[in-house]
């Protein structure tokens, strides 16, 4: 599939047409949709008829936008208006939002043209795609293995040549694992650069919604559209969208780039030698490399996992069966909201809600909750540290290539684990990437993961690109 | 420092996230459970006294608006996805005089 920015260019000088694109993307869809079960829900005609209006702008002469007339897919815990929504999960099967999300008018705004929904796991979590209540998403690169999570669906979206692009939320490295599984790049934002407003919220002190694409350049020019200031969410960052795709080609003559020894300790060593070379491709274009030791984020994964079960206890105490979705009826009002989280939730759902609400009750709080939110600025602060030495950081973004499916899910610590270099970053609030580079076992890709200080996106980009060259991908 | 996870815990946090366990997920639910607890254990042995805990990473703090009226969502649309409704309300089972 061509990328992004092409097909924008060539929709804008009448060179091919949207519906063209789309109809290419449906194609695509069609023809392994069922083997993989990348979406919940495609709107064929709707996505026609839309890509249709594009092309009417293009042809009265109007300035369409940078994503004029480009196929994107949407992660399913994204509301559009009217387009059924279900984060994956059976307690919101058949919902129907009356509002979209703020990302996805800036979509439009754009003239990118969205056909569907992506599965994922559900509630956003899960690392595998595996515990969506509508079956698990395939990876297709090798149909055994997992395309990551939680928004493996989007990933293999794009690694199956569906779109060119699609949106991920990310609240533990749930963009980034799965771009690296699918040998994609996948971007974490800086908390507050992207709205969450339409974002079906996990945790909301964590969670942003990020892209995903083939190339470099692409995920820069779907970021710059989609991020800015929005009054809507009250942590957006009070200021516009950073200026992307013209930095892509800065290149890193001069930089820090500080390898991690605990961002890719313990990966297995096909990874860890990628993450060696791609020091070394930085070395090459000019950066210096600085080995650095952050030992604050072994803590992470511990803060992690109370931090974000705590929020989504809270957050998903809203589905109780009075105002959308599901209701199992019951002759009073709290039996009816028992029997219908009980009847909605899946386990891995139910395993988070009651490790959440056990960290915040009375008489473990401060043992658990309290001490993982200190930890988080233990975190932040050693994180503050390193960036005085290094302007951004290498080193793994998943312990592994893509794991078979079925490997993890009887053990959920195993599967806690393979979040490991990903989740420091949500929890700073930092921004990161994910590149492929290089390939491990069974021909699979790997990728390594730049991190980089809150609003650092185009330096992180720039950094991108570099690998992008020297792993011979133009 | 965190005591071990039991099943009456377990039980007792069902209960309060409203959710009803089954026997059998009740052991599953233990074990798997105080696993991730005692994974917790390496920061609830911290000593962290006088760390300030963070809630936003870049400290932003009361953010308000000015007090204007705008639209909202229509009520029509709104009440359309709700599993029942009545009277332009969302309607419930009954709530006073339960069984305890």
């Amino acid at each position: 599939m061509r990328s992004a920015l092409d097909i924008a260019r060539d929709v804008r000088s009448g060179a091919t047409t949207a519906e063209n694109e789309m109809a290419t993307s449906l194609a695509a869809i069609r023809a392994r949709n069922d083997e993989l079960n990348v979406f919940l829900f495609v709107d064929e005609e709707g996505a026609l008829d839309a890509a249709r209006r594009v092309d009417e702008r293009v042809t009265r002469g109007e300035d369409v936008g940078a994503l004029a007339g480009v196929p994107i897919a949407l992660k399913d815990n994204l509301c559009q208006s009217g387009v059924p929504t279900t984060a994956g999960s059976k307690i919101l099967k058949g919902w129907r939002p009356p509002y979209s999300a703020t990302v996805v008018g800036r979509l439009l705004d754009a003239g990118a043209v969205p056909m569907g929904k992506t599965n994922m796991d559900e509630f956003a979590m899960g690392s595998s795609t595996e515990t969506s209540a509508f079956g698990p998403t395939r990876n297709p690169l090798n149909v055994e293995r997992v395309p990551g999570g939680s928004s493996g669906g989007s990933a293999s979206a794009v690694a199956a040549d569906m779109t060119p692009l699609s949106l991920g939320s990310d609240t533990g490295g749930s963009i980034r694992q799965p771009a690296a599984l699918c040998g994609l790049v996948g971007v974490k934002p800086t908390y507050g650069l992207v709205s969450r407003y339409g974002l079906i919220a996990f945790a909301s002190s964590l969670d942003q919604i990020g892209p995903f694409a083939k190339n470099v350049a692409d995920a820069a020019a779907l970021l710059e559209v989609i991020a800015g200031h929005d009054p809507m969410d009250s942590t957006s960052l009070p200021e516009l969208a950073p200026s992307l795709l013209s930095h892509v080609n800065d290149g890193v003559a001069g930089k820090r780039v500080g390898l991690v020894r605990e961002l890719f300790d313990g990966a297995a060593a096909e990874v860890v030698a990628e993450v060696e070379r791609a020091a070394e491709a930085l070395r090459d274009a000019g950066a210096t490399i600085v080995e650095l030791s952050v030992p604050e984020i072994h803590l992470g994964l511990s803060a992690y996992y109370l931090i974000a079960p705590a929020e989504a206890s809270s957050n998903l105490a809203r589905y109780d069966g009075v105002r959308y979705g599901l209701r199992v009826d019951a002759d009073d009002v709290a039996a009816m909201n028992e029997a219908t989280r009980t009847a909605g939730f899946g386990a891995e759902v139910k395993r988070r809600i009651m490790l959440g609400t056990y960290a915040l009750s009375a008489g473990y709080y401060d043992a658990y909750y309290g001490q993982a939110l200190k930890v988080r600025t233990q975190l932040i602060d050693a994180f503050r540290r390193a960036y005085l030495e290094a302007d951004l950081l290498l080193g793994a973004t998943a312990p592994t290539v893509a794991f078979a499916i079925g490997e993890k899910t009887a053990d959920p610590m195993a599967m806690y684990l393979s979040d490991v270099f990903t989740i420091p970053t949500n929890l700073a609030g930092d921004a990161a990437i994910s590149v492929p580079f290089g390939t491990g076992e069974a021909d699979l890709p790997i990728g390594v993961q730049l991190l980089g200080p809150g609003r650092s996106e185009a330096g992180l980009f720039a950094a991108a690109r570099v690998l992008e060259l020297a792993d011979g991908r133009s | 420092m965190a005591s071990s996870l039991r099943r009456e815990d377990v039980a007792k946090v069902a209960k309060l996230a409203r959710l009803t366990l089954s026997e059998a997920e009740l052991d599953e639910f233990t074990a798997q459970l105080g696993q991730v607890l005692e994974h917790a254990n390496d920061i609830a042995a911290l000593d962290l006294e006088g760390v300030v805990a963070t809630a936003h990473p870049f400290g932003l703090i009361n953010v308000v608006r000015a007090d204007e009226r705008r639209a909202s969502l229509a009520r029509d649309d709104v009440l359309a996805m709700a599993p029942d409704t009545q009277d332009g309300r969302f309607a419930v089972p009954r709530i006073m005089g339960e069984a305890p």
